[in-house]
């Protein structure tokens, strides 16, 4: 077995392992790293539940492999807020109930933090484009988009 | 782990991309954006034996650069966000600009890349139905040396290019628009980002006279390559633009010069139907964003 050695900042951590070059960011999160708040829905770069930050940018983990990652900076939900602490996004979602199931909720997180930062005032429809990359089968997006105007207004 | 094996090389310059591609052949895949490629692998549809990973070249193929007289040249490794957030393109490149947001969803733009979407030459992708509308020239290089290609020439059927196995794209270029000139672009797909079912570009000249000097409509979707309605835009050319006259070159485009399938998202007769609507919009942008 081949094996590419990777290191690879992961929440502030400097993580260094060797890896199979086809190991997915998904999955080496999950499974080598146990950080199992990024969620794996369809594995083709459609639902959007396994959205992490690499270098700040808001991608689709599994459509990225843990090799590529090396020198570069990834944040996962984990890095977010506590149970007792929750970051202000996180906070707004479960005052707006934004989840349900919560299964997409990690990645709903990671693609609105970085949306956010850049676009901290936005509209309805630019709430609605910068998560339809996202599937959510419970909630039917209202209180997501809600939940954002929530997080919006308290910058 | 999804992916069946493959030998990973992420080589840090376009030469020893090159000499990997000379040395790898047909066993080699480039990994640019992996947008497509990756899911292509998860599935295990494609199971290169060597994968290429170019993504160190961003210093040396991530550009965007306006040229002396008004055109563009793009790096084959800009990524869509890039492109869609370009001052340089707002300004030279309308069209380009008009499609962008229609690529799939944020997360995919921020790993795509040009060059990644014109050699996949997927028949639902927007930018080579942009790189055909706007007759771009495709930057190719090898080990045996660069050429350059037409757009028109470079698309050769269903995920195919004039790519040999040992070449890679590494830049697009555009020559700027004529004065008194508009775009448009829409397409219909099911939910927004998805891969749309049809769509139409239009590109459309203004004489001082307030008649179309020239036109260009690039049909998405509705055949193996990006389809180019001639005779509608001829219909166009010489008259001055009214409803009557969109619904004239709309029908031809959509009885004539598009070549739709049944599948199992539309079947040909609505995609037919989708292109004759999509023309007329598509004309009425292009024509306002003159005026504009």
């Amino acid at each position: 077995m081949n094996t590419f050695p990777l290191t690879v900042t992961i929440n502030g951590s400097e993580i260094v392992r060797d890896v199979e070059p086809r190991l997915l960011l998904s999955d080496f999160l999950r499974h080598e790293l146990g950080l199992t708040g990024t969620h794996v829905g369809c594995e083709h770069g459609v639902c959007g539940a396994c959205t992490v930050l690499v270098n700040g940018r808001s991608i689709r983990s599994c459509l990225m492999l843990a090799a590529q990652t090396h020198g570069q900076t990834v944040q996962t939900v984990e890095s977010l807020g506590t149970p007792d602490n929750l970051h202000p996004l996180q906070q707004a979602f479960w005052e707006s109930h934004g989840l349900q199931c919560g299964f997409c909720t990690p990645g709903f997180l990671m693609t609105l933090i970085p949306f956010l930062e850049e676009t901290p005032s936005p509209t309805e429809a630019e709430i609605r484009e910068a998560i339809s990359g996202n599937l959510c089968r419970c909630t039917g997006y209202q209180h997501i988009v809600e939940a954002v105007q929530r997080a919006a207004s308290r910058d | 782990m999804k992916p069946a094996p493959f030998d990973y090389l992420v080589p840090e310059t376009l030469t020893a991309v090159l000499a990997a591609l000379t040395q790898h052949g047909d066993e080699a895949k480039l990994l640019a954006g992996g947008q497509s490629l990756i899911p292509a692998m998860n599935f295990r549809l494609a199971r290169p034996g060597v994968l290429v990973d170019i993504n160190r070249l961003e210093g040396e193929l991530a550009y965007i650069k306006a040229t002396a007289n008004g055109g563009l040249r793009l790096g084959a490794l800009t990524r869509h966000y890039q492109v869609e957030r370009s001052p340089l393109v707002a300004q030279h490149d309308p069209l380009l600009q008009q499609m962008m947001p229609h690529i799939a969803h944020p997360q995919i733009r921020n790993r795509g890349t040009l060059g990644g979407s014109l050699a996949h030459a997927d028949p639902a992708a927007e930018l080579p139905v942009w790189a055909i509308a706007r007759q771009a020239t495709l930057t190719i290089q090898s080990e045996r040396g660069s050429r350059q290609v037409a757009a028109s020439d470079f698309f050769t059927g269903l995920f195919a290019t004039d790519l040999a196995a040992d070449e890679m794209v590494t830049e697009v270029a555009v020559e700027p628009l004529p004065p008194r000139s508009g775009t448009g672009f829409v397409e219909m797909a099911r939910r927004h980002g998805d891969y749309a079912l049809a769509g139409v570009a239009a590109i459309v000249t203004l004489a001082a006279d307030g008649r179309c000097a020239a036109a260009r409509l690039v049909c998405l979707n509705v055949g193996e390559v990006p389809q180019v309605a001639e005779r509608a835009a001829a219909t166009v050319v010489g008259q001055r633009p009214t409803a009557d006259l969109f619904a004239a070159a709309a029908d031809i485009a959509a009885r004539e010069e598009i070549d739709p399938t049944d599948d199992i998202h539309a079947s040909a007769a609505y995609k037919r139907h989708l292109v004759r609507v999509l023309t007329q919009r598509a004309l009425v942008q292009a024509f306002e964003a003159v005026k504009n």
